[in-house]
């Protein structure tokens, strides 16, 4: 009896410890306990991934470490949780994570249903097709009967689907739960076709056994807006993270660099000396100091230069701008200006 | 008998043995072994040879996987790949690249556990195999000192180890005086309202209570470790963590199910009727699903739970089903004098299970539970499905690197973890029978 | 306890009604707060629960209850045992196909376990070294891998070694074999075939009656008849003759290679196999252990009983051994029995469309409706789980009180 009530308190213990009681403003919470935690997917090359000693890189890991720098100056003070497609909704909502930066879609059904909101695109991506080179496809058209690999619980899965019933085509549709399954039943030859962001793509093929013997189709069928996800009903923090992004495109608009951000800061560009705080009281308004801008770039440096250092053509997954070049060379990206 | 002749001559009556003759080769020896047991009979020699050509088309393909063609040393890909697959070795060469598991047995074993941290992993498992080994030796000294160490020291001592331990406990202080001082009232009221002295009992409940405070205490204690996140925990401590954090945590709890299913109170009877039978008719995966999206929403706002943490919730609720099974056949194999011998001395529920009943229950169910231990060991496996990386997890995540790929890289990965889950399961199992055959003693025919 | 001056409390002074006693000594009494103290502990608890998830439902937006059953699903599945299309079908639809799919590999699976299951227990206790060595091994290496990597190793190593479509193994009118599954030909019924279907029911009918009035003759006269050669006569040549007698009313759709896949005939995705094979083989060892526990539990004397009543070994096997080991036997087979039907939830691993898999994944991830998919999941096997327990208890019933 005396056993089984220890056990018990020991167990109440245990849950008072895991858990940490938070309130509505995740800013105050995260200042408290010092660092982001912040949800990535299970292992994207580019996007967010582990090397062999643990340490994360990629796209969306940076913007991590960007929100991290605004508010602590340690692009560090981060923490990650990696999450399945499955998960990561879950984990958001019940505050286990306080972002989410896992190549996520922006659909009006998560924006709206899932009590969650969209920070911003800080990815311009779109579904693809990748097969093998020897089967001498060359159009998405050319696939009717093909067999299909893709993730369970993604946009991923309805976009093919809509796809082939719109070009009147057969399929066969293989969905498994994990990326790395997908990408070893595709290697093992159980598909024809590899379907996912055309991003996740690029970035898949690398662990192929001969990456070099699949190509990715040109057609592009659908929309894959990917950005970072915060929970609803606490703006500071849906502003704090939607900003971060926008400093970073700004910067690279403005032509600051993790390099040239000191030398900027005595500048006598109005707008540049605005977004890093010389100018202007814009950090108090979503309760961080006036430099967050600043932090953010001296830590990973502008949107061009996480992109290039990421998935840019000098990394292994090569991929050229496009979409996702600034406004100003025949892109999207736009940052709102900061005034 | 030459020498004496005499009148009946035709009579011959022999006066000595004749040596005993050796058995006629074909009934002793290798010839008689292979008559007897391979060719006995038609049918039996067609067996025979059928067996010998299974035998003769599985093992060398093994062999030559696993050991002949195998690759013992290398740097990357290269080692095991053919020339076509820009490698270097000949065209249709088939082998196991052991090169590749050597170069990640690091992450097998700890996961992305920090190098630099990694004795403290090396600690907890020689403090676990160390501590448990004279635990299983039914000869071994000190049986009691062990038990002690094995559950109140170790248990302790590795979640501070593993996890960096300076947790924030500093809430739990207020809290836990209020409980403390609501249950030595409690106490004091029972003692009094049941006509017994008080002070026994409330010095009991201090105890239980004086105990918790230093074990908060020592939880918050700042003993200058780093933090190492479950995040980064991985592989073969991951695997252990779950399987023997399930097992000890639904030992007490699987316990206290059987009890209460044999108990004669109709509502905890069926509250743990409902219990077993629910999580044993389950499969676990939907109990890790549930455990992994749907156990954070019955949580108040703002309390979460470590991914690992709620894992373990999942697998130890499942297996303190199966345990309470394994305990409930246990209580049933005690012949029911006992119970009637301990009623007979005047000892209350509490001291009759737990001076009679219990000792003899749990020793004759060990065998039972080392076998519930296998099927759980084996079925950590699953926790991968949810992301976390367990010893499969951790081999199934390396095939994503490409300084390995190759077409052999996961049959090698997947002929490591087979052969490495062999070995645990194997030896348990062993164990288990022979522990069976020590416990089963007079019941013979 | 020490108790200081109390008198020993006990039901006789309970009886006469001595105040002595206090209340809380009174076993009873103490009985029923104990149980008011934990119901009132669980109720709570899962009052907490459901608020808690209301509230935190009701903060995230999302709508709860079970309208979603009955939207558009909008994805495709690879196997369907009944009509489905992506276009038109609903997550009810979803819910159902993955069910069927379950119940089709645990079905078979079951059978395919008891079969190589009873073939290595027997196996295990033969006098030939070899075979009974080789059932050890088999049995040994089996069951202590995990299964989950069994499937994968089936799934991930087999399928590496099957060939592609182009280059795949045909056999000829057997079908087609490659990377995409095995694709078999597919029986087309013609006009009047359906006469040879009521051909067999009446033969099984019809042997079963023979069964029945030659162990009634058996019993009553001692004279035995060959009822199983008969009935299996009966059951076999009847549809046989009906079929011919139509004209033979059957054509077979045989795949033929196509575009990327062989087109008509009858498709086996490789997940199924592997799925089957990796859960009979796993499951195959367990029963096999529990085929030979039952037999050696059988006592010798009955065997030389048997033997001293003149009966040979196959009848002695057949109408004296396995009769009473299956006593012993059917409890620990239905715990397997549910133990792999249990185990097919796996396949979520390797995308074979069961429950789990287009349910418990898919359909979760589209709707995010956690809670209900998740407990009608769990509630699915539990249902599944009871029923086959309720018939192996009764099956064990019969078995027991043909014995007694």
């Amino acid at each position: 009896m005396k056993k089984l009530m220890l056990s018990s308190v020991l167990g109440v213990a245990a849950l008072a410890i895991a858990g940490s009681a938070s309130s509505a403003a995740t800013l105050d919470d995260v200042k408290a306990k010092g660092f982001v935690q912040c949800g990535v997917s299970q292992g994207l090359p580019g996007f967010s991934n582990p090397d062999a000693d643990g340490n994360w890189s990629g796209l969306d890991v940076d913007f991590c470490r960007a929100v991290a720098a605004a508010i602590f100056g340690d692009g560090d003070a981060v923490k990650f949780t990696p999450l399945s497609a499955k998960e990561r909704f879950t984990a958001l909502q019940s505050g286990e994570t306080d972002l989410l930066s896992r190549n996520t879609t922006w659909t009006m059904s998560r924006d709206t249903q899932l009590g969650l909101n969209f920070a911003g695109v800080n990815y311009y991506d779109g579904q693809g097709f990748m097969i093998r080179t020897e089967m001498g496809i060359n159009s998405a058209l050319e696939l009717s009967g093909a067999s299909i690999c893709t993730n369970t619980g993604t946009t991923t899965e309805l976009n093919v689907a809509d796809y082939f019933r719109a070009n009147n085509m057969e399929y066969e549709l293989v969905a498994f739960e994990k990326a790395d399954e997908v990408v070893a039943a595709y290697d093992a030859g159980r598909c024809d076709v590899y379907t996912t962001d055309a991003s996740g793509l690029y970035a898949q093929r690398l662990k192929l056994t001969n990456p070099g013997e699949h190509k990715v189709l040109p057609e592009i069928i659908s929309k894959e807006p990917l950005g970072p996800v915060v929970r609803q009903g606490d703006d500071q923090w849906f502003n704090i993270v939607k900003w971060v992004h926008i400093a970073t495109v700004n910067a690279e608009e403005l032509g600051i660099t993790s390099a040239n951000v000191d030398e900027m800061m005595g500048g006598d560009n109005p707008s540049v000396k605005r977004l890093l705080g010389v100018e202007g009281e814009f950090g108090a308004g979503i309760g961080l100091e006036n430099d967050w801008a600043a932090k953010v770039i001296k830590a990973v440096g502008n949107y061009g230069e996480i992109f290039d250092r990421n998935v840019g053509p000098d990394t292994p997954l090569g991929i050229a701008r496009g979409v996702n070049a600034l406004w100003t060379k025949g892109g999207l990206m736009y940052g709102p200006p900061i005034r | 008998m030459v020498t004496t002749p005499s009148t009946n001559d035709i009579a011959f009556v022999r006066r000595d043995m004749l040596p005993q003759q050796s058995a006629p080769a074909s009934s002793k020896g290798i010839v008689a072994w292979l008559r007897e047991s391979l060719f006995s009979s038609i049918p039996y020699t067609i067996l025979t040879l059928f067996c010998i050509y299974v035998l003769y088309v599985i093992i060398p393909p093994i062999v030559s996987f696993l050991i002949t063609n195998a690759v013992w040393s290398g740097t990357d890909r290269a080692v095991c790949a053919t020339q076509v697959q820009g490698g270097t070795q000949p065209d249709g060469w088939f082998g196991a690249c052991w090169a590749y598991v050597g170069d990640y047995a690091n992450q097998f074993i700890y996961g992305r556990y920090p190098d630099e941290e990694q004795w403290r992993v090396n600690i907890v498992g020689l403090m676990f195999f160390g501590g448990l080994a004279p635990l299983l030796i039914p000869s071994a000294p000190f049986k009691r000192e062990n038990i002690l160490f094995m559950t109140i020291v170790f248990p302790i001592a590795t979640l501070i180890l593993l996890t960096g331990g300076h947790f924030s406990v500093g809430g739990l202080y207020v809290p836990l005086a209020i409980i403390t001082v609501l249950g030595l009232v409690l106490a004091f009221m029972f003692a009094k309202l049941s006509d017994s002295d008080p002070i026994p009992r409330v010095r009991a409940v201090a105890i239980f209570f004086a105990a918790l405070f230093v074990l908060l205490f020592i939880l918050g204690f700042d003993f200058g470790l780093e933090e190492v996140e479950t995040e980064v925990w991985g592989g073969l401590l991951v695997t252990l963590v779950i399987a023997v954090t399930g097992i000890a945590a639904s030992l007490p709890l699987g316990i206290a199910l059987a009890l209460g299913r044999r108990s004669a109170l109709p509502i905890v009877r069926f509250f743990s009727i409902v219990f077993i039978e629910f999580w044993r008719g389950v499969p676990l995966i939907t109990v890790l699903f549930m455990s992994s999206v749907m156990l954070p929403l019955f949580l108040p706002e703002g309390v979460t739970f470590d991914k690992l943490l709620r894992a373990l919730i999942g697998v130890a609720l499942f297996s303190s089903a199966y345990m309470a099974e394994v305990v409930r056949g246990g209580l049933q194999a005690l012949p029911k004098g006992q119970y009637e011998g301990a009623m007979a001395l005047g000892l209350n529920w509490g001291q009759m299970m737990r001076m009679i009943i219990l000792p003899q229950a749990l020793k004759l169910v060990i065998p039972g539970i080392v076998n519930t231990f296998i099927g759980l060991f084996k079925d950590t496996t699953l926790v991968l499905i949810i992301g976390l990386f367990d010893f499969l997890g951790q081999i199934q995540s390396s095939f994503s690197d490409p300084t390995w790929s190759s077409p052999v890289q996961a049959m090698s990965g997947y002929a490591f973890a087979a052969l490495t889950y062999w070995v645990f399961c194997f030896a348990m199992s062993r164990y288990s029978m022979f522990m069976e055959r020590k416990l089963d003693t007079g019941h013979k025919r | 306890m020490a108790v200081s001056e109390a008198p020993p409390s006990g039901p006789q002074s309970a009886d006469t009604g001595a105040p002595k006693v206090a209340l809380l000594n009174n076993p009873e009494i103490r009985g029923w707060l104990f149980q008011i103290i934990l119901a009132v502990l669980i109720a709570y608890l899962a009052l907490q629960g459901w608020m808690n998830m209301n509230a935190n439902l009701q903060a995230a937006g999302i709508a709860s209850g079970w309208a979603f059953m009955g939207n558009n699903a909008g994805f495709a599945i690879s196997q369907s045992l009944i009509e489905y299309s992506q276009a038109s079908s609903t997550y009810g639809r979803v819910y159902i196909v993955g069910l069927l799919n379950t119940i089709a590999v645990a079905f078979v699976g079951i059978i395919l376990a008891t079969i190589i299951g009873f073939i290595v227990g027997v196996a295990r206790l033969s006098k030939n070294w070899l075979v009974s060595r080789l059932a050890t091994v088999y049995v040994e290496s089996l069951r202590n891998v995990p299964l989950l990597l069994q499937i994968f190793i089936w799934y991930f190593g087999v399928l590496r070694l099957l060939p592609q479509p182009r280059d795949g193994f045909d056999f000829g009118p057997l079908g087609l074999l490659n990377n995409r599954g095995y694709f078999a030909p597919k029986p087309v019924w013609g006009e009047g075939a359906g006469y040879a279907f009521y051909a067999f029911i009446i033969g099984c009918v019809v042997a079963w009656a023979i069964g029945r009035w030659a162990y009634r003759r058996q019993m009553q006269t001692g004279q035995t008849f060959p009822s199983f050669l008969v009935g299996l006569g009966i059951i076999v040549f009847l549809p046989l003759v009906v079929f011919l007698a139509m004209g033979a009313p059957l054509t077979w759709d045989i795949p033929e290679m196509g575009g990327f896949r062989p087109r008509g005939g009858m498709t086996i995705i490789p997940e199924y196999i592997a799925m089957l094979v990796a859960l009979s083989t796993y499951t195959a060892s367990f029963i096999a252990e529990i085929v030979r526990a039952g037999i050696l539990a059988v006592n010798r004397g009955q065997t030389e009983a048997a033997n001293a009543l003149g009966l040979r070994s196959g009848p002695t096997l057949r109408l004296v051994i396995v009769p009473q080991a299956m006593r012993i036997i059917i409890p620990p087979l239905t715990s397997q029995y549910l133990n792999l039907t249990k185990n097919s939830s796996l396949a979520v691993a390797i995308a074979y469309p069961e429950l789990t898999s287009v349910f418990a994944g898919t359909a979760l991830n589209q709707t995010g409706q956690a809670v209900e998919i998740i407990l009608l999941t769990m509630l699915t096997y539990l249902a599944i789980s009871l029923l086959t327990s309720l018939f192996m208890n009764w099956y064990n019933n019969r078995v027991a009180l043909v014995e007694r």
